[in-house]
Formats: structure tokens, sequence, C-alpha cells
């Protein structure tokens, strides 16, 4: 076969892709994927990080709600190294109506959610953070997951299944023959390189972008980009997810995930011109902070990290181009039945807790235009890294006395951290001392995990993503990184970008400790070391 | 406690000031936190385009020697930047081109040291480069904590193992005309990087670290010491909380530390940084500065503080406290009697005054002429700064 044939091609490496991706390879596929940025750049590593029970949704969208506390028990046994079992609460405060908790606590049981009602006191026990006014707690089997992780450990599974993948790479338009998709014309955004791909069936799973992607092919999906805005607090002050028992609003979810917290969300339209480059406004951050500290005090006072936003993709039901039967479920679209364009097909709406039952569904629907019979099996199978349950007994397992480093190390990396098992002194020094990320890790990345700029880097290790936003680590890894792809111009400017990129997050938060570690870095990266 | 003059904060802006009045015979106290801007100083004065002859006396009599010579210097990113007045082992070129052919030395398991990108930068120049890195058992015991491997740590075995690391490099040196090496020599023992240089048979030049730096903390180590030296009272580890204030005259300040026991001082320097050193500290609302509450310069608009742009002149740090004429810190307008601010706490508000080092020292000279002229015995007998008279705006 020819290198740039395959049977499948997958455009977006988010988490739908990733999965998708992995789901086609496990079934024997020959499977490209194709992404214009990193993977997880978009909604994938944009949201809470929320494992859902799906107790949010109970009330109004049941079948969301089922769908989601099916793959929540699922993750807990796939994806073990990315999930942290949590649990979480739904209190009712003296302003929300606490009629609301029975109709709620129905609707939970009614799913198939253990909701169980405790009483405040226990709550109060259990999460010493919470908002001690509360007058009502129901606690259910929410959880947090890291996207990041979970997108990169689809992504290495595929391709220990063969899998290829094509980062920083955008899709240019579509190799077509009358009505048939036969591939894709693609280009490398960092070299410039112009490649044609081949495959009798496309994937369209680019989330919000998927709408300018079939586009492309010359069909309308009608999506509606809906922004979601969201903190990253210092520490983390909470244990359990915290929620609020009443319909869903803004900023109503606390989500305790690795050594933060996040709020969120809210629910804004923006134009699809928008989506590129989303940021958060000061209302909005007053908004979060303000909601926020109704779940936990304690927010008010605790240093933010970092603001940032996601897009949605929000779909409107088949048909209705008019947008008033917007879905928050799963979409897939044959677009041979539905627009008469044979060879794609799209993979949309749903959120991150459904990412592996859109990628079957879609897989599903490949298959059964390659006539390929094998049946899913990412239901059963765990990631890599995700063999073990607890990082604890896998850090044992690899460290007969495991240091706090090592530790961190097993939970970033599951029982993937063996391949630093061995690392010598050198290796086993800290680049990222927030984070506790050593030389052997950072290498593991940049060898195994397609990473080409510092900001790939820290999607797949956490680099740069604790107190100090990336001070200390960024130039160094920026070493690491000069060193492994010999190009210290390019990994100056790199530099610089992850700089920028850093800063935008911080901006809309910028004071007391935040504009201290700022006018640090200026004055490092500026006066210190001359980049 | 009373003293002449209380200085708040132990940066370069309050060791120079607490210098100079020491050697005009007055009392002085410091208070600092212990963080200030020289741990990460880059070796040269900025905004300090000659060397003021009374800088160079008060350096060499701390022991530091400067050296002026208008050029650039490597930078750590293998950059070059232009450059005056620096530390003696802060080397100033000629031009970037100085060099045919250079060796650069660093330390194995060394990670805030950047020999490939000072070589990129060098090769851009013409020149030649070989990077090795040196092998040092010494070092082990700090790589077993991984933490460890860090500019200063490794400064304090240097200076203990220095003359083992000129043999290595001597060894190693072909026909290359310069050597790099990082700047972790000479914490203690100051006398170390003039040594190198005489030993190595090529040019040596000590190129910067990520922070803390090894040249600024031995600066500030220097400082501290002759200030002591003086007669200086020097409280590390303290912050004041509470300022007493009466009819715009400072009379005394409380710390942490000393609980009840006010510092007294006829004078108050205060030379607390800026933002990082918490000189300077922000909320959602507005910057304020946290120990008198002086007045501001800077925007309410929170969205007029930065710039988005990470590279560029951020808004935020030409915010400082207003200050009359004679350096005198302003509330509500008006100049306080006793209360001088120098260094980065004035941001950009007093440009004529450069900015870094050069603010911090510039300022520091200011306000202490204003301090010792305020004090000096009028003909009727009275320190002028308690005649009733005295304008600083006319001085």
């Amino acid at each position: 076969m020819h290198e740039k044939e395959f049977d499948v091609i997958i455009i977006g490496g988010g988490i739908t892709g990733a999965g998708t991706q992995r789901d086609c390879a496990m079934r024997g596929l020959r499977t490209l994927l194709i992404e214009r940025s990193d993977i997880a750049d978009g909604a994938t590593g944009r949201n809470h990080g929320l494992l859902h029970s799906g107790a949010r949704y109970a009330v109004n969208d049941p079948e969301s709600a089922e769908e989601c506390i099916r793959e929540n028990r699922i993750l807990r046994r796939i994806a073990a190294h990315c999930v942290e079992e949590t649990e979480g609460l739904f209190i009712t405060l003296p302003d929300d109506d606490l009629g609301y908790q029975k109709t709620f606590v129905d609707a939970c049981r009614r799913a198939g959610i253990g909701a169980e009602i405790i009483d405040p006191e226990q709550a109060r026990r259990l999460e010493p953070s919470v908002n001690p006014a509360l007058i009502g707690a129901v606690k259910v089997p929410d959880g947090s997951v890291d996207p990041f992780r979970l997108c990169a450990a689809n992504m290495v599974d595929a391709k220990q299944h063969g899998g290829q993948v094509r980062l920083h790479t955008e899709v240019t338009g579509f190799i077509r023959e009358a009505d048939t998709i036969l591939g894709v014309h693609t280009r490398n955004l960092q070299t410039g390189q112009e490649e044609d791909f081949y495959a009798p069936v496309t994937v369209n799973a680019g989330g919000i972008w998927g709408h300018r992607i079939a586009g492309l092919a010359g069909v309308d999906i009608g999506m509606f980009p809906s922004k979601g805005a969201l903190l990253v607090f210092a520490h983390r002050i909470n244990q359990m997810v915290i929620n609020r028992c009443r319909k869903p609003a803004n900023a109503d979810i606390l989500v305790p995930g690795d050594t933060v917290c996040i709020i969120g969300t809210t629910s804004t339209r923006i134009p699809f011109e928008a989506c590129d480059e989303v940021t958060v406004t000061p209302d909005e951050v007053n908004l979060l902070i303000t909601e926020g500290s109704k779940l936990a005090p304690a927010l008010s006072t605790t240093r933010i990290l970092r603001a940032y936003a996601g897009v949605r993709p929000l779909v409107s039901a088949d048909n209705d181009p008019s947008g008033r039967n917007i879905s928050r479920g799963i979409v897939c679209l044959d677009h041979e039945t539905r627009d008469g364009l044979k060879g794609l097909i799209t993979i949309t709406g749903g959120k991150l807790m459904t990412y592996r039952l859109m990628a079957e569904i879609a897989t599903d629907a490949v298959c059964r235009k390659l006539s390929v019979t094998r049946a899913c099996e990412t239901a059963d199978k765990p990631l890599p890294g995700s063999e073990e349950r607890s990082y604890e007994a896998v850090a044992r397992k690899i460290w007969e006395a495991p240091s706090m480093a090592q530790k961190a190390a097993a939970a970033r990396m599951g029982t993937r951290a063996e391949v630093i098992r061995d690392a010598g002194r050198e290796d086993a020094a800290l680049v990222c001392e927030c984070e506790e990320v050593s030389v052997g890790e950072v290498k593991n990345a940049i060898e195994r995990m397609e990473v080409s700029t510092l900001t790939d880097l820290r999607r797949r290790t956490r680099i740069g993503m604790g107190t100090c936003q990336g001070e200390f680590c960024a130039c160094r890894a920026a070493g690491l990184l000069a060193r492994a792809h010999g190009c210290i111009e390019r990994e100056r400017a790199d530099l610089r970008d992850f700089l920028q990129e850093r800063w935008k997050g911080n901006l809309p938060i910028g004071w007391g400790d935040t504009l201290r570690e700022a006018e640090y870095t200026q004055w490092i990266y500026k006066h210190v070391l001359g980049l | 406690m009373r003293f002449d003059t209380v200085i708040i904060g132990g940066g370069l802006a309050g060791l120079t000031a607490g210098i100079c009045l020491q050697k005009a015979g007055q009392d002085c106290a410091i208070v600092s936190t212990g963080q200030n801007a020289l741990h990460f100083f880059s070796g040269s004065f900025e905004s300090l385009e000659e060397a003021p002859a009374r800088l160079a006396g008060i350096f060499e009599e701390a022991g530091i020697r400067l050296h002026y010579q208008p050029g650039v210097r490597l930078m750590p990113m293998g950059t070059f930047r232009p450059a005056a007045l620096s530390l003696e082992d802060v080397d100033i070129l000629p031009d970037p081109a100085f060099s045919r052919k250079a060796l650069i030395v660093s330390i194995a398991g060394y990670q805030d040291f950047f020999a490939a990108f000072l070589a990129e930068g060098l090769e851009k120049q013409g020149t030649q480069c070989r990077i090795h890195f040196l092998q040092l058992p010494e070092m082990a015991q700090l790589m077993m904590s991984p933490s460890e491997m860090r500019s200063v740590q490794i400064a304090r075995t240097m200076d203990r193992m220095w003359e083992k690391v000129v043999g290595e490099i001597k060894v190693l040196l072909q026909d290359e005309d310069t050597v790099i090496l990082p700047q972790v020599f000479g914490l203690q023992d100051t006398t170390v990087p003039g040594r190198i240089r005489q030993a190595v048979p090529a040019r040596v030049i000590f190129a910067g670290t990520l922070p803390p730096s090894v040249p600024g903390i031995r600066t500030q180590q220097q400082l501290k010491r002759r200030y002591e030296v003086l007669g200086g009272t020097y409280l590390a580890g303290d912050e004041v909380i509470q300022a007493h204030v009466h009819d715009g005259v400072v009379h005394s300040v409380a710390t942490r530390n000393l609980d009840s026991h006010y510092l007294e001082a006829r004078h108050f320097i205060l030379a607390t940084g800026g933002y990082f050193s918490k000189g300077l500290r922000s909320n959602p609302f507005r910057i304020y500065e946290p120990v008198f509450g002086l007045d501001v310069d800077a925007s309410e608009d929170r969205n007029a503080w930065y710039d988005a742009a990470f590279a560029a002149d951020q808004p935020y740090l030409k915010f400082g406290v207003r200050t009359d004429p004679g350096l005198r810190a302003l509330r509500d307008g008006v100049a306080f009697e006793n209360l001088y601010a120098v260094g980065s706490l004035l941001g950009a508000t007093r440009p004529e005054l450069g900015s870094g080092a050069g603010l911090a020292i510039r300022s520091a000279f200011q306000a202490t002429d204003q301090i010792l002229r305020r004090s000096a015995p009028q003909e009727d007998g009275r320190p002028a700064g308690q005649s009733g008279e005295s304008n600083p705006s006319e001085s």
C-alpha cells in the first residue's frame, strides 16, 4: 500500500478524534489523524475536566444523563490514570428551592445514577470547603478527568495499533471525484509542506471547527458556537466536585483536579470568526468569582492562576436550520445519506464525558462503509497507563520507595511511568518544580507523544501549569526540546509563543500574585535572559 | 528604638541609601523582607550610562569592582544587548563578533545554563563553538535531590573546587580563543572569577544563568556587609506592618518581629520595590502602596494595566508612587514631611532618574542628599529639617 493511503482519515485531534482513531485502529483499520494544532487544543482542553455522573442533566435531559453515567463507569475502568474518583455534591443554598432536591434525586435514580441525600453537617465534614450555609446536599458519583492525559492516552494507543498522527497540519481541502470524497489536501503549518492523503472514508471530528471542515466539502452542518469561560485556581481547595442543586446555570460547578481547582462556566453564543481567539472578559471573571464563592467561600481569597474559555460544538437537530432545536447530545451525520456525498462522516455534539461513545458510533459508521464487522472493544480495554487503578500502587510497583516526584509521575503517566524507572540522576532532575516533572518524563513525552512545541509539552506533562506558570520550567524544557529537535532558533521563537500563550490566560486575572509573577517573568526573560 | 533614618527595603536602593547615610554619620535601620531584585540582577547597571564616581566609590569600599566600557554583553539565551557599567565579572564586549572560536563549558545535570542557545547565538556571529559538559563527581551530592542543581547550590560547591574546573578546561582547550562558563563562581570568595581568568589561557566569559543570580546575591551580601561595618542596623526577614503618621510627618513604624518596639526616626525612606517585592500591590480594583497608602500613578481601569502582547512594554510596569520634586512621597496629593520614595517603587513616574538599577541608585542618592541637607546644622544650630522652613523642591 502507498504510505499515503489509509482506510480512514480522522480530522481533529480533540478527544473525539483521538478516541475515534483509537477505536478504528483497534478494529484493524489503517488510520491517519490530522490536527491543525495540537491534541486537546480546542474544547477538549478547555472545560472543567468533570467526570460527569450525569446528575447535572438528569432533570432536563435524561438521555444525556444515562449516557454520562454509563461512560462514567467505563472511564473509571479504562482510563484510571486520567480519572480521579472524587465523588461530588449537589448543594442547596438558602437562596435555592430545597423542593428541587426531590425532583433532582428522583430524576437521577430514573437515569441509574446513585444519588444519596445527606445532611448538611455530613456534607461539611466530607467537604470542608463547602459553603457552610448550605441547607441540603446530595452525594453523586461525579469525579474529575484530565482531558489532556485522556486525549494523549487515546493517541498513544492508536499509534500502538499502527495509527499515524500528523499534528500542526491543516486540512486545506478535500480530494473529490463527482459525489465521492477520496481524501484530503493538507499543509503542515510549521514547515509549509503540502501533502495529499487518501482514504475511502474521512471522519470530520473537528468540534466547532467541524463546521468549516464540512464547508470545505460543500456541506452545511448547523452548528452554534457557545463560549464557556472558566477560572483555574492555584490551590486545590476542594476534594469533591461541588455543584449547585438547581436548574443548571452559570458558574455552578467547582471541580478539583491535580493540584488545582476549576470554576465554570458561562454560556455565550459567539460568531464562528471568534472561535480561534476566545478571550475571557472582566465581567465573566467577576461572575465566576462571585458565583463560585457561593459554592466554596474560600475561592474569593484564593489566587487565580489562569482564565480560559472553550467553545462548545452545539448542533441543531438535523434538518432544522433555524437552530431552535439545539441538542447537547451526540450527532453523527453520514453525509452520503444526508447530503449525497460519499466517504464523509461528521461526528460532533456530545461532550468530553461521552467521547468514547461518540467514537464508537463514528467507528461503527466507518465500519459499515468498509464492511468491517469487528466489534468495538474500547469499553473494555484499558488505555495505556490505566492497567492499574491506584497510582500509588503503580508507583510502589515501579520503585521500592517512590519519592514525591516519582509518585507525581505515576499519577500522570500511570503504568507507563515504567519507562522512567531507571532514569539516571540527570534524568531524575526536575524541570518543573511546581508540578514535579522530571527530565526523564519530558524526554519520554518528546520521544513518544508527538511533541513539537512547549505548549504541546505542557499538554502532555503539566509543565508550566503550576503556580509559576512556566517561569523557570519553560526555558529548561526549551533546552531539552532544542536538543531533541536540533533547532535553536525555532525553540527561541517557541519559548516566546509559550510565554505569550501563558500571558493570554493571566491577563484577565492580572492582579495580586498573578501580577507579581508576571512582573518577575517579564524581568527574567527580557532583562536577565535576553530573550 | 530611635534612629536617624529608617529605610524600608533592603535591595539595591535601600542598601545604597543606608551606606550613604551611615558614611555621613547617621544611624540607620534597614527593614528587609529578605527578597529583593538583586537576587535576579543581570550584573549590568541598566540606564547608568556612565559610572558616577560616587557609585564606584561606594561599591569599591564594599569590595565590589565595577568596570565601565560601552559595548555589548552576551545574554544567557545567546542574544546580545548593549551594556556599559557592569560588575567586574560581567564581560562587556566591543562587538558581538568578538571571538573566532569558543569553548562553552557547562556542568552535566545543570539545566539552568543554556549552552546550546549560547552556541547558536555565537555561531550567527561567525564564532565556531564547541560545547562540553563537565562530569563532576563533586556534584553527586547535589544531584541526589532532583531540585538541588541550581545556581547558588552549585556556586557553593564551586567555591571549593574551581581550581579543578580550571584544570579540566586547560586539558579541554584546543585552539579556542574564548571559554564561556556559567556565572556560578565567586559566591563567597570574590577573587575566584579573576583567578580563573588568570589561570585559563584564553578569554573567559561568565554568562548568566537562570536566577537566583550568583553575582547579584554576592553584590547584595557585599553591600549589606559594608553597611553593617559602617554601623548600620539590618533587620532581616522582617516587614513593616504599620506606620504612625501625624500631620504629614512619619513618627515611627511597627514591624512584624519587633512587636511594640516601634522604629522611630527623623527620616524614612521607602525602598520596597515593585510588584514582585510587594512595594506595590494590586487587587481587581486598584494598584496600591500597602505601607503608607501613598498616591500611585496608575490607571483605574484594569484593562489599561496590560498590553495583550507579553513582550510589549507593559503599562503596569510604568505605574509608581507619586513624589514631589525632592522625592518626598505624596498621599492625597500632599507630600510627607520626612518620607522619601526610591527605587522601582517609583515605576516610570520619574523618567529622568532612569529605570532598573539606575533608578535605584540615582533616587537613593537624591533622597539621601535631601536628608543630609535637611539634617545639616543651620546657623541657629538646629537641623534644617526641623526648622520648619525648608522646602525640598528648592534644593
